[in-house]
């Protein structure tokens, strides 16, 4: 009898609480972050299609369907290890033995030499040139994600990628540098 | 509150954790009283000198400037302009190497002295208790003054806190060796400071103003209190002299026994700190109207002739500073900006002297050793029994070094002060700071970077989304409006077809009809019994209305299917309306046969009517061509069945100038792109010619 009692009670207890759990996951549910947003945060969204898919969000949704996680040049090291934390997969170098650290390089349109073609504007992902047919183009830098893919189409070459300008807020100390001593 | 400021004004401290105890160095550069340089040959004045943005240039390469003249005007937030040191002429406004330790050239303006010293005309403020707050505001902003404790932020912006202000603390504690610009300052100018103190207490009105002195100071401490008697809302305390007590963290825990929220302000906890020369700075401002212009700075050392304090001009060059105390280098002679704990050491002594620059140290070998090469840890943990701020320096060196920046985020290197204790006691020597400071780049840099990423994200998401617009609108160019014309007619027919359909006698009429019907064929049938003859008529019309009965019931139902599915609106009139169209095509045809065995000249008709059978067809065809199968092909059936063939005919014809303009728009479109390959072709040849 007493086993019943401890049964019964056991059983209720079980019960109640598997109904104020069940209540719970369906009241409090937490809507996560889709797998393609999360890849899609990491990447650095320049655009650039070195990847060999039309933008950011495409490779993205790639991932998430079991694509190589080392397809993005720009992202650099950081990127490839960041993505394997979250795939869960192994990092691995960068396809095509790109640098580990990707220089910062954005657009300059050589302005005298531009005749207007607007072929770049049309190239931009990001809407960072602006211009008129006929009219000096320019490079808004804020924008640009230094993608490559306004170079291309230039019919008259004036368009170069700078590397980012160090500022006093960008500059940082050396402390790699192998210290110069003299050795008598 | 009450117990706090009654502990405070007893003098009770309230020590912070860690702290070092580097030698003092300061009677160096206490000797002597502080001396006025000669004018230097040029001064170079940075457009930046403090937090925030530029300024907007006033003047230009050429201009005549006086004394004290604005040479920029604040544009944006945070900006503080800035003022000719002297009378002279603007030689150049260039690139200039600047006061830090990267010496990455800074926008300048370089000022030739005339020596004649001509001030412009100021507006002194005798008695700043008439001006409002906002006038006192603007004076501080418009004279550009900045924090000249070392990190210069501007003094408008904080004396115009918006939170309640319960106590003002004047940080003259002055703690990192070598240094005593401030020392003396108070020394010789103490009723200044106290006066620029009241100016700041009218501004934020604060319950108590603490005076913070190193105990290591006596003089000063003697020459404030006399100054503030008169003032008992003054207290001058009297602090333990140990590094860094002149965080403004640190202090504020050390006079206040409160702690500033990691990533909070002072402001957040109702305390506000000043450096004594911002305040001197402010007193000059408002009552003798004089700008931003000089301050004093320690020039020391050991390889320094006559170390002591100078008045120098901002914009005067290291180099002539370094001269004018008499300066004999050692080999390899460093020159360091600011404190041996804080400061850094100059690329070349060719720049000019800023706002924040409280000491030129230049330091034999034998006093400021270089630092050795850097060894490994050996996790003594000295740096964090010294770190002020209670972090983990060794903690943080590992993730700087391994990049690891969440974890760096996660033991609150932001909160750390960079003042270089840790670095101080490392017995490994290894530039604990210059981690730090790299690591703290990287992160902002990571995070401006996020930002830009996001941005970019919805730029090209943007962009897209026009794309598309623009190719649906390019697409949609020529068959918009017929396509708008369609649809208003599909619905009015629709509604008709609706109308029609509702406007037939209901179930129960039908009923009653057919009951009326049958009841009149038997009376009949009663009445003809008594005939004895059969008549097939009675039950031909019994047929004829259970016929009737059956189609409208077949009618009725297919509408109450229509009226739920309005989706099946559409098709149902498509089928009513081929089904019209059959009908009258039957009954054109019987009616053509009519004609045919009636008038056989009537020869036109049969034209007219293949006329319009084709151009039926054609209308039919030119629809199933549009991308809205369902509608086209009710309009082709319906116009088939309710227009006349002329109006078929003017249908056809209408579509055959259609093509007749895309073929001449296509045309047009040749042409263009053939003049844009050709201009394309000349230009490129020209571009290759050059």
């Amino acid at each position: 009898m007493t086993l019943f009692y401890a049964l019964i009670a056991l059983g209720s207890l079980a019960l109640i609480f598997g109904l104020i759990l069940g209540f719970a996951a369906v009241r409090f549910r937490v809507q996560s972050n889709p797998i393609v947003e999360q890849i899609d945060t990491i990447l650095p969204q320049t655009q650039c299609g070195q990847c060999g898919y039309p933008g950011c969000r495409p490779y993205a949704e790639a991932i998430a369907n079991g694509d190589e996680i080392n397809k993005c040049p720009p992202g650099g090291e950081a990127t490839v290890k960041k993505l394997a934390d979250l795939m869960g997969v192994e990092a691995k170098p960068l396809a095509g033995g790109e640098q580990a650290e990707p220089i910062k390089t954005v657009a300059y349109i050589r302005e005298d030499e531009c005749i207007g073609c607007t072929k770049c504007i049309q190239a931009c992902p990001v809407d960072a040139i602006v211009g008129a047919t006929r009219q000096m183009h320019t490079v808004l830098i804020d924008e640009c994600t230094g993608c490559d893919l306004c170079v291309e189409p230039c019919p008259v070459d004036c368009i170069d990628m700078l590397p980012v300008e160090t500022t006093k807020q960008t500059w940082k100390w050396q402390l790699d540098a192998i210290p110069v001593t003299q050795i008598d | 509150m009450e117990k706090l400021i009654a502990q405070i004004k007893q003098g009770k401290v309230w020590p912070f954790p860690g702290g070092i105890h580097p030698p003092g160095q300061k009677t160096i550069s206490t000797a002597q009283a502080i001396t006025r340089l000669p004018l230097p040959d040029k001064l170079v004045v940075p457009l930046k000198q403090h937090i925030g943005a530029n300024g907007k240039l006033l003047v230009e390469k050429g201009q005549q400037v006086l004394k004290g003249q604005a040479l920029t005007k604040p544009v944006a937030n945070w900006s503080v302009p800035i003022h000719a040191p002297t009378s002279g002429v603007i030689t150049d406004i260039c690139q200039m190497p600047s006061a830090h330790p990267s010496a990455l050239p800074e926008l300048s303006v370089i000022i030739e002295p005339d020596g004649q010293d001509n001030w412009c005309t100021l507006t002194p403020v005798p008695s700043p208790n008439l001006l409002s707050h906002d006038q006192l505001i603007d004076i501080i902003h418009d004279r550009g003054i900045a924090g000249m404790g070392g990190a210069g932020f501007p003094t408008y912006i904080k004396a115009d806190s918006r939170k309640a202000i319960e106590y003002l603390i004047v940080n003259a504690v002055e703690c990192e060796p070598y240094i005593t610009a401030d020392d003396m300052l108070m020394r010789e100018h103490a009723n200044g400071i106290v006066a620029g103190i009241e100016i700041m207490q009218q501004l934020l009105t604060p319950t108590l103003t603490i005076v913070g002195i190193e105990d290591n100071k006596p003089e000063a401490i003697a020459a404030m209190q006399a100054a503030a008697e008169h003032n008992d809302k003054i207290i001058i305390q009297t602090v333990p002299t140990i590094y860094p007590s002149g965080g403004e963290k640190q202090l504020i825990k050390l006079l206040t026994n409160k702690e500033v929220p990691s990533g909070g302000i002072p402001a957040d906890i109702g305390v506000l700190v000043q450096n004594v020369g911002t305040l001197f700075a402010v007193n000059q401002a408002v009552f003798e109207g004089k700008p931003l212009i000089e301050r004093v700075i320690t020039v020391t050392g050991n390889t320094i002739h006559k170390p002591g304090n100078v008045w120098a001009l901002l914009g005067t060059e290291i180099k002539h500073l370094l001269d004018c105390q008499g300066f004999s280098p050692v080999p390899q002679q460093r020159v360091v900006m600011g404190g041996p704990m804080m400061g850094f050491t100059l690329p070349t002594v060719r720049i000019g002297v800023v706002k924040t620059t409280n000491c030129i140290l230049a330091p034999d070998h034998n006093e400021l050793a270089e630092p050795g090469p850097e060894k490994a840890c050996i996790r003594c943990s000295a740096c964090a029994d010294a770190c002020p701020a209670s972090l983990l320096p060794q903690q943080l060196q590992w993730f700087a070094k391994s990049k690891e920046y969440d974890k760096l985020k996660e033991h609150n290197l932001f909160d750390c002060i960079e003042c270089g204790a840790c670095a101080y006691v490392c017995p490994s020597e290894i530039p604990l700071v210059q981690y730090y400071r790299v690591a703290k780049v990287e992160i902002k840099e990571q995070q401006a970077e996020q930002v830009k990423a996001e941005r970019a994200k919805e730029r090209f998401e943007l962009r897209k989304l026009r794309l598309e617009r623009e190719q649906e609108a390019r697409q949609n160019r020529h068959k918009r409006k017929p396509a708008t014309e369609k649809s208003a007619d599909e619905k009015q027919k629709i509604a008709d077809a609706l109308a029609r359909v509702k406007n037939k006698p209901a179930k129960d009429d039908d009923k009653s009809a057919v009951a009326a019907a049958i009841a009149r064929a038997k009376a009949k049938k009663q009445q003809q019994d008594t005939t004895l003859e059969p008549d097939n008529s009675e039950v031909a019309l019994e047929r004829a209305a259970r016929k009737e009965q059956a189609r409208k019931y077949k009618e009725q139902k297919a509408a109450s299917d229509d009226a739920p599915a309005q989706q099946d609106d559409k098709k149902s009139a498509v089928a009513a309306a081929i089904a019209r169209a059959k009908a009258k095509k039957a009954a054109q045809a019987a009616e053509l046969e009519n004609d045919n065995s009636e008038n056989e000249t009537a020869a036109s008709t049969p034209a007219d009517d293949k006329k319009a059978a084709v151009a039926a067809a054609i209308a039919r065809a030119k629809a199933k061509k549009a991308a809205q199968a369902e509608q086209a092909a009710s309009v082709a059936s319906d116009d088939s069945q309710s227009k006349s063939a002329s109006t078929a005919i003017n249908e056809t014809v209408n579509a055959e100038d259609k093509p007749e303009q895309t073929a001449q728009d296509k045309k047009k479109a040749a042409i263009a792109a053939a003049i844009a390959r050709a201009k394309a072709k000349k230009l490129q040849q020209e571009g290759s010619d050059k």
